[in-house]
């Protein structure tokens, strides 16, 4: 049988932005009024997000919060596999991480390694009072002990489909899609 | 985490010379060195990445700054990291560099970092062993790390190396440090100079695609980079050139000479400085100079390569 | 009994011979050559009988700088591997070097040479004695003695006699001798510790280079002493297109100077030491491709007489070592025939230059027999397949030296025969 080389999208724009904007008002509940939390983005498209969440709550709470940029590669538990190792990029944590209230944000949450990864990186910053995780979609399969506190989608998902998200600040739009093991992108 | 990253990367099992880069690979060593500055400002100045992985620092040639950069890069990476100094004159009566390469393979270090008196040791090592070869300087040959932060610290002071003119001043003839960076900077797209006493600038040099000097002022009128090498005068003294103090006179940078060069010049030296010989004490801390940036990029690019050699092809991988 | 070879090709320049013919062996000496079609024909029934259809029949090779080690460096070769290797390599009649320990400086370390290459019983050996006492180029050695006990020329290979007094001196006695001097020359204070050529490879690799001057400022000595004393001066293993120049202007003016290339220094240039392989370290060094040319078209034009291998075996332990602490030299007995072959399939030679290059010219300039087929002379001759090609293997070798630049090589042309003195002293496995 031939793998399956469908698409299915799982939110469209308006889908990612009241996705978002339902996130940031469950973050706002649950921290009312707390100027020092701080969203921690894991690149790339968790960069986005933790901007548009900071941006939504600010719009709630007249707050801004402060956003910073993790990059998880070294902290990744699958390289020297005898392939390249990834390209590494800049972590930006602008702010000191002690005794701060941190959510992580990430565009996916698959297996939970790459949160993990993050957890070490941020706690090489420091000793955060609080840490948190927000997460776009949760597709589940987790391999590790890891869940979110916000989720913008849950969706049930076989494993060798892939969760494809696309931001508005790299690739134009938003959408979210989910996609067989044989899809071969778009023309 | 997005898997494009995966589709480019680093193949080479190796680090051997400037020369054998392309320029793309120059830039992602630049970029990733980059990256890697920040862990070093951090309180806890280490990363996971490396655990478990041996380096072995193989130097047949006293140098602490090298050495001790490459270490602190390895340990920053949480590799382990020993240190095995060899002495000249006991290679020449003792075992063959084979020798003891195949003694190393056997205790399985995953990246030998070697400094060697001897143009191409580290090619004949790399051959012999699975691990990964760095060269930390052979001979005349080459100096691979020490140009990729040279690049990195021009880089970071003037965004890009395009279009710059870089003035190598003094001993080209013996230097490594020049040949890589000739190398280097030739291909990210500046200009290279080369200025010196006949003596010390090696017959035929131009076939490197370098202009040759032999007046200071004119060699470094509206040069961006100035970088003055070494001179290392038990050597060259009497042979090369008659005194130091005529050395200095003509071929060592002072306020007065560095006139000529652009406005906003950069001042290098890849150390250890010889003040009053090559450079002057006031150039060597005036506004231009570079030097102490060059000893913090150091570390980065060690970081960045030994990364990134980490990960590349294994002779087990080969198809 | 009478050995016939019959069915080939036989080159023989010394006689102006080119073309089908048949060679009767008698008594160890060349009894006669019968051309095709000769009223002789057909072998008789008592004979031996080789069968030489398509091979190339030549008088056997004669390569005057070969380095046998023995005594003193028998971990690099002996008496006997080399005389083995130069018979597989179709050479016949070698001369060998004085650097061995002791030096070839008295009679007694050449009897010795002789006697052990008599007990081989393949290659001739032909000592050549030193130049100055203990190869250290102050006072002269017995050379008088020297030629007593055989020696057939004398030198100083491996070290060139710096002091200019003691060149004239040793010319002006040799001469009285009658023995050619074989000059390696090389001004050391400017080739100080170089390990390769200086030009834009050594640049690249970070290498001392050894000029070319350094070779070509004591050719244009040795030819001034040479005329000045009126001495025959071999100039050994030429390699530069500047002492190319200096020889062609000394042969002109009649200055008594000969000259011999290598077959490595003919193929290859200074590019292949960017491999790091140690087996292309040699002394002279690997030059340019103007220098290749240059010597090619000396060879063309008579400016170089011989072409002899310069056979430097070495043990692994001299060159498994970095490249500047590596030994000089190429173990270059069993490649000879296929490296100058390949010289005359590109054009640069033909065949019955190539005889005079690598047998006629060595013999006559060693004044030693050999290098002709003439009836009454000894029968010294290879035969050679020059349609076969084969791979270079060092694991092949005779000779203790596997160190060879040219390992993995194709090459064209196999020594199917080696005879020395009428008798089959090699044979290829077929």
């Amino acid at each position: 049988m031939p793998p399956d080389t469908g698409k299915r999208v799982l939110l469209d724009a308006s889908g990612v932005r009241r996705a978002l904007r339902r996130m940031a008002s469950q973050i706002a509940e649950r921290h009312p009024g707390e100027g020092d939390l701080a969203l921690v983005g894991i690149r790339t498209n968790g960069i986005y997000i933790a901007q548009r969440l900071a941006k939504e709550i600010e719009a709630i709470e007249g707050l801004r919060l402060e956003t910073g940029i993790i990059d998880v590669t070294l902290y990744r538990d699958d390289i020297s596999r005898g392939r390249p190792h990834p390209l590494v990029k800049r972590t930006e944590i602008p702010f000191p991480v002690d005794d701060r209230k941190i959510i992580l944000v990430d565009d996916v949450l698959f297996t939970g390694r790459t949160t993990r990864a993050a957890l070490d990186a941020l706690m090489d910053f420091g000793r955060p009072a609080l840490v948190e995780l927000a997460v776009l979609v949760d597709r589940g399969h987790r391999e590790l002990p890891i869940r979110a506190d916000y989720v913008g989608l849950e969706v049930s998902t076989s494993r060798d489909e892939s969760v494809i998200v696309r931001m508005e600040e790299a690739e134009g739009a938003d959408e979210v899609l989910l996609v067989g093991p044989g899809w071969k992108g778009e023309s | 985490m997005s898997e494009v990253a995966w589709q480019k990367g680093w193949w080479r099992k190796d680090l051997l010379s400037i020369k054998e880069l392309s320029r793309e690979e120059i830039q992602m060593i630049l970029d990733t060195a980059d990256s890697f500055k920040e862990i070093s400002t951090r309180d806890i100045k280490k990363v996971p990445t490396l655990r478990g992985k041996t380096v072995i620092t193989l130097f047949y040639e006293p140098s602490t700054r090298t050495r001790t950069s490459f270490e602190i890069a390895a340990k920053r990476l949480s590799a382990d990291t020993i240190n095995i100094s060899v002495s000249t004159s006991s290679v020449v009566k003792g075992e063959t560099l084979l020798d003891t390469a195949l003694n190393l393979q056997a205790m399985e270090p995953d990246i030998i970092v070697l400094r060697h008196s001897a143009a191409g040791a580290p090619d004949m090592l790399a051959r012999a062993l699975k691990a990964s070869v760095i060269n930390a300087g052979d001979g005349f040959r080459e100096h691979p790390t020490q140009a990729l932060l040279d690049m990195m610290t021009v880089r970071e002071k003037k965004g890009s190396l395009e279009g710059l003119l870089l003035a190598i001043v003094g001993d080209i003839a013996h230097s490594r440090v020049a040949r890589s960076n000739i190398y280097g900077f030739k291909k990210m797209g500046a200009r290279v100079r080369v200025v010196g006493p006949g003596t010390l600038i090696p017959r035929g040099i131009e076939s490197l695609g370098v202009e040759v000097f032999h007046d200071l002022r004119e060699g470094i009128r509206g040069a961006d980079v100035v970088m003055a090498l070494r001179i290392q005068r038990e050597r060259l003294e009497g042979a090369f050139f008659p005194s130091e103090r005529e050395y200095a006179r003509f071929f060592g940078l002072s306020l007065d000479v560095l006139r000529e060069m652009a406005p906003n010049a950069l001042i290098m030296h890849p150390g250890p400085m010889n003040r009053g010989v090559e450079i002057t004490p006031d150039v060597a801390d005036g506004p231009g100079s570079v030097i102490l940036e060059q000893v913090t990029n150091g570390v980065a690019v060690r970081m960045a390569v030994l990364y990134l050699l980490a990960g590349g092809t294994r002779g087990e991988d080969l198809h | 009994m009478r050995i016939c070879i019959r069915g080939g090709r036989v080159v023989d320049p010394s006689q102006g011979l080119d073309g089908p013919a048949e060679i009767w062996i008698k008594g160890g000496q060349i009894e006669a050559i019968c051309r095709a079609g000769a009223p002789v024909g057909g072998c008789q029934r008592d004979a031996q009988i080789i069968e030489a259809k398509d091979f190339l029949i030549v008088p056997g090779l004669v390569d005057m700088h070969v380095h046998l080690r023995d005594p003193g460096y028998e971990y690099k070769e002996t008496i006997l591997t080399g005389a083995e290797a130069a018979v597989a390599g179709g050479v016949t009649s070698v001369a060998c070097m004085p650097n061995t320990d002791p030096p070839m400086d008295h009679g007694a370390v050449v009897e010795y040479v002789l006697r052990k290459a008599k007990e081989a019983a393949l290659a001739k050996v032909y000592p050549i004695g030193a130049i100055s006492r203990g190869l250290k180029g102050e006072a002269l050695s017995e050379i008088g003695e020297l030629k007593a006990s055989g020696v057939v020329a004398i030198s100083d290979d491996g070290r060139p006699v710096t002091n200019a007094l003691v060149m004239r001196r040793a010319m002006e006695y040799a001469k009285g001798f009658g023995l050619p001097v074989i000059s390696h020359c090389e001004e050391p204070t400017l080739s100080a510790r170089g390990s390769m050529n200086e030009g834009e490879v050594s640049l690249e690799l970070g290498l001392r280079g050894i000029p070319s001057v350094a070779e070509e400022a004591m050719v244009a000595r040795d030819i001034l002493l040479a005329e000045w004393t009126g001495c025959h001066v071999h100039i050994a293993h030429v390699s530069t297109a500047g002492s190319v120049r200096l020889i062609r202007d000394a042969k002109r003016r009649g200055v008594k100077v000969t000259a011999e290339v290598t077959p490595h220094h003919l193929v290859l240039t200074h590019d292949a030491v960017r491999s790091w392989d140690t087996d292309t370290k040699v002394n002279p060094p690997l030059r340019s491709r103007e220098d290749v040319e240059a010597l090619q078209e000396a060879l063309r034009d008579g400016t170089i007489d011989v072409i002899a291998t310069d056979h430097a075996p070495h043990a692994r332990v001299d060159k498994e070592v970095e490249y500047e602490l590596a030994a000089f030299g190429i173990s270059g007995l069993e490649t000879l025939v296929g490296l100058t072959l390949m010289l005359v399939e590109r054009g640069v030679l033909d065949l019955s230059q190539w005889v005079t290059k690598v047998s006629l010219n060595p013999a006559r300039i060693l004044g030693i027999k050999g290098g002709t087929l003439t009836p009454g002379s000894p029968a010294d001759l290879t035969i050679i397949d020059t349609n076969t090609s084969w791979k270079v293997d060092p694991a092949n070798f005779r000779s203790k030296g596997k160190n060879t630049p040219f390992k993995g090589w194709i090459l064209k042309g196999r020594v199917v025969y080696t005879l020395v003195d009428g008798r089959v002293v090699y044979k290829a496995g077929i």
